[in-house]
């Protein structure tokens, strides 16, 4: 193997080595210990940051090793434009978010924990998106949810984030199952089974006739991962996972993997009338929708919440609106919205952390306090509002002219990016300006300076996001050009800088940063009349979440008390009248029946036998009382033992007598224990109903033996035993030849469920033991 | 059930079953028998001594829980399965030797241990429902 290929392999296995360590590295140097860790993401950033001269030049790089041979699965990666950038952007902002780790949660108990949350996370989402299998694909989505679900959980004392981290969970990880009955579908259609080779297939995928049903369950995948409404409720909850984790998951990375995988089925999927319905209708949607609850939001981490709806929102708009300049525009967005949107949240933690609250009618005149902090807010909000000289002014600019090509379609979107746009606007200054200008407001703890952990990363981002549009040139050629070209699927070539161009974009954009202003100052009044008209409506997606929740539980309880009422008299009836009908129904339909068995002749002893059997059941259906009854029942079977014996069996003899003997002790025991009355009183239908689902289930089974006795009896394994047990096994005794020796992993099973099976009856005797009053299961 | 005649001679009884457990378990690869009647007879031993003498003697000539037993037999029967990985066959294979005990040469292999495994399990899980249904005390 190559050595770039095995330090890949390094790369991705390299954060789950992390995330063990790290609680053994925080007990070691306490929140120190994010700058050791920070060198993992570190290290990501600078090996696949080796690939951008080559991604640029158009190559892709892919590798990997086959893992399942015989299910054609492989362990295998791809890395494009797309997935380097987004490589890029989880590593970069990875290794800040481990640094603002250490210094939110310093002195924390569960620190460590948490930086071996963040890093399996890291790892994850660094997999998704380096993944070629569809396989790797999905494992990494749905480890993706899971490590979100134990972030958002993180402060698992608390009910609101036990529910949030569930409702995550539920929402995401059923996605993601569609997501896999997607690919499934698309493997079906295409024959790919691998996104470098999906990618080769060109219209296959298109004008297959499964492409409904595979777009479909891909968007379930999607719109769930990314928030789309009406999907978007379970994003705002996770704010109630630490900060560094709604930086880091809930806006920069882990949100945009629904996006990544729009964009990377792009060129497959894309371009068609559905796709170009779709995605702009619910991206447009959600982008309304997010930034209007935004306004109505006082928190500043849920305010960022609903516009990272809105964004994600515009992002899916942008991918789906089906043209090139508009797949240009999602790409600048996404990098502009990870750098804005991830030091925001930064700097709304670290305000938090500070002064001890994170709403916004209790904050002001923080500048002088945390002047650096400002700096990088006010930074972060420039970006976001779209002005120049900044990455999001480049991004901004791109989204009116990748919209506004004509037609009514498009009006009308540019319409709704607009409002959006403006809103984002005001809603970013109100986050990243308004705390820190007007009069100093007394706050919970007294406002300092956070410590270097705390502002690095809001710093280096928003200093990012205008580095990035100065040198525009340097930035589309290493990272957006190479994107675009993946997502669109042929070589794209994005030439936009700061250097304004006079046009109707420019003009749009003048639009949105008057209306913004507007609306910031506007946004008191607009907060009281949004609460209004939420409150009218009163229901949302969130409430129908627990809705749902609710049914589901009492439907189950609905089925559980049918299902399993806890009367062993009627589980027991359903047992058996199951057994006689799947015995006797094939039989019956397909004319399986036994013929007339040939007598043979029996000898004395054999007839005695027979007969001894025959007393004995008599016996135990006439017996006075249970105990009689029980003993009577061994009578029978020590007869069968006989039987066994006289017919040339003598290890299955032997057993038998043993089975029996401590069935009949067992049975006494079981008895006496449940304190049943001595004798049988069942009233005369319960009666008559045993004895029929008896006669049924022993006519059964006696039918099928003799069918069975009847069929040619193939003689190839009894030779083979006979044959061999002495020459391969060294045993004389073929019976238990075949038990320990032939057959050892049946035997090894079977021992270990009679362990299994004995422990749980020692359970359940201890449950009876234990409670004396609970009520016993037999019943008479 | 506890009888005086009942409860003097069950420990002989138990401690004769035993042995005669052991016998079977030991000829069963050429016999009748092998680990798994063995273990039921063993467990049938336990049983009447329970029934006879009362459940805390059986427990306290036992020694361990059990359970116990019977997870050590699990455990027995597995590993003389992996034995075999060492001799680059697959997992289970028999693998035999003869050792000279005292002069006498005597057949040893991993079925053996096989078998003496599969002799504890079954002791150890009837031995353990046996008794705990036997505890009447606690009832």
């Amino acid at each position: 193997m190559a050595d770039g290929q095995w330090l890949t392999f390094v790369a991705l296995i390299l954060p789950f080595a992390g995330a063990a360590a790290a609680p053994f590295l925080t007990r070691a140097l306490g929140h120190n210990a994010a700058w050791v860790l920070a060198l993992v993401p570190v290290f990501l950033f600078v090996h696949f940051a080796g690939f951008l001269g080559a991604i640029a030049a158009g190559d892709a790089v892919g590798g990997g090793y086959s893992w399942i041979d015989s299910l054609d699965v492989d362990f295998s990666w791809y890395l494009d434009g797309l997935s380097l950038t987004f490589a890029l952007l989880i590593s970069g902002i990875g290794t800040l978010i481990v640094l603002y780790s250490g210094g939110y949660l310093k002195g924390h108990r569960q620190q460590g924990r948490f930086f071996s949350f963040i890093l399996m996370f890291m790892g994850a989402m660094q997999g998704l998106v380096v993944a070629d299998s569809f396989l790797m694909l999905f494992v990494f989505w749905e480890l993706t949810s899971i490590a979100s679900f134990l972030l958002i959980g993180f402060d698992h004392g608390r009910e609101a984030a036990r529910r949030a981290a569930l409702q995550a969970l539920i929402v995401t990880g059923a996605g993601g199952l569609s997501l896999l009955a997607g690919l499934l579908v698309i493997r079906n259609a295409t024959g790919a089974n691998s996104l470098s080779a999906l990618l080769q297939v060109g219209d296959g995928l298109r004008e297959a006739p499964l492409y409904l049903a595979a777009l479909l369950l891909v968007l379930g995948g999607a719109f769930t991962k990314s928030a789309q409404f009406p999907f978007h409720f379970w994003l705002p909850n996770a704010m109630e996972a630490p900060t560094p984790v709604s930086a880091y998951l809930h806006s920069a990375t882990m949100v945009k993997a629904g996006v990544y995988l729009l964009m990377r089925l792009n060129p497959v999927m894309g371009e068609t009338a559905l796709w170009e319905t779709v995605l702009p209708v619910f991206g447009g949607t959600t982008l309304i929708v997010g930034t209007l609850l935004a306004v109505r939001q006082t928190d500043l981490k849920l305010m960022l919440a609903y516009t990272t709806v809105a964004s994600l929102g515009l992002l899916v708009m942008l991918t789906g609106f089906g043209s090139e300049v508009a797949v240009e525009a999602a790409v600048l967005y996404l990098i502009a919205h990870s750098m804005f949107k991830g030091a925001l949240f930064m700097v709304a933690g670290a305000v938090d952390h500070e002064t001890g609250t994170r709403d916004l009618t209790k904050l002001g005149g923080l500048r002088r306090a945390m002047p650096i902090t400002f700096a990088a807010a006010l930074l972060a909000a420039m970006s976001m509002g779209g002005l120049p000289p900044f990455f999001g002014f480049l991004a901004k600019e791109e989204i009116y002219a990748g919209i506004g090509t004509g037609g009514s379609w498009s009006l009308f979107f540019t319409a709704v990016s607009l409002i959006g746009n403006a809103l984002m606007f005001a809603i970013g200054f109100a986050v990243g300006l308004r705390p820190f200008t007007g009069e100093t407001v007394e706050t919970p703890r007294h406002a300092h300076e956070g410590p270097v952990l705390l502002w690095l990363g809001p710093v280096v981002l928003a200093a990012a996001g205008l580095l990035a549009a100065l040198f525009s040139g340097f930035s589309h050629y290493f990272l957006s050009s190479p994107m675009a070209s993946a997502v669109t699927g042929r070589p794209v070539e994005i030439a936009i800088s700061v250097v304004p161009h006079i046009g109707l974009p420019l003009l749009l954009s003048a639009v949105t940063i008057v209306l913004g202003i507007g609306a910031y100052l506007t946004l008191d009044p607009a907060r009281h009349a949004m609460a209004r008209l939420l409150a009218a409506i009163g229901w949302g997606p969130d409430r129908g979440f627990d809705q749902f929740v609710r049914g589901t539980i009492r439907l189950s309880v609905f089925v559980t008390r049918i299902v399993q009422n806890g009367r062993l008299d009627i589980y027991m009836t359903a047992t058996f009248i199951a057994l006689a009908l799947s015995l006797l129904v094939p039989m019956i339909r397909f004319g399986e029946l036994p013929s007339w068995p040939v007598f043979v002749p029996l000898r004395f002893y054999e007839w005695t036998v027979l007969v001894i059997a025959l007393i004995g059941l008599a016996a135990v259906v006439y017996a006075r009382d249970r105990l009689t009854a029980i003993v009577s029942l061994g009578i029978q079977g020590f007869a069968v033992a006989l039987l066994f014996m006289l017919l040339g069996a003598p290890d299955l003899s032997f057993t038998q007598f043993m089975v029996e003997t401590l069935s009949v002790v067992i049975l006494a025991l079981v008895m006496t224990r449940l304190r049943l009355s001595p004798a049988d009183h069942r009233p005369l239908g319960q009666r008559t109903l045993d004895v029929s689902v008896a006669a049924l289930c022993g006519t059964a089974l006696g039918l099928l033996l003799l069918r069975v006795s009847q069929l040619p009896f193939d003689l190839a394994l009894s030779d083979f035993f006979a044959e061999n047990a002495r020459v391969i096994a060294h045993g004389r005794n073929i019976v238990n030849v075949i038990i320990v020796d032939f057959r050892g992993l049946d035997t090894l099973g079977e021992i270990a469920v009679v362990m299994i099976a004995g422990l749980a009856i020692l359970a359940l005797v201890r449950i009876q033991a234990g409670k004396p009053a609970a009520k016993p299961a037999g019943r008479d | 059930m506890r009888t005086l005649i009942f409860r003097t001679t069950a420990p002989y009884l138990t401690a004769l079953m035993v042995l005669f457990s052991i016998f079977v378990l030991l000829r069963g690869h050429n016999e009748p028998g092998g680990g798994f009647i063995g273990g039921l007879i063993a467990a049938s031993a336990f049983a009447i001594y329970g029934i006879a003498c009362g459940v805390s003697p059986v427990r306290r000539a036992l020694y361990f829980h059990p359970m116990a037993i019977s997870a050590f037999g699990l455990l027995v029967s597995a590993t003389s399965g992996v034995v075999s990985l060492f001799f680059d066959v697959p997992f289970l294979t028999g693998l035999w030797t003869t050792i000279d005990l005292l002069g006498l040469p005597v057949d040893f292999s991993t079925v053996i241990l096989f078998d003496i495994g599969v002799y504890f399990v079954v002791l150890g899980s009837i031995t353990s429902i046996a008794l705990a249904l036997e505890e009447r005390e606690h009832a």
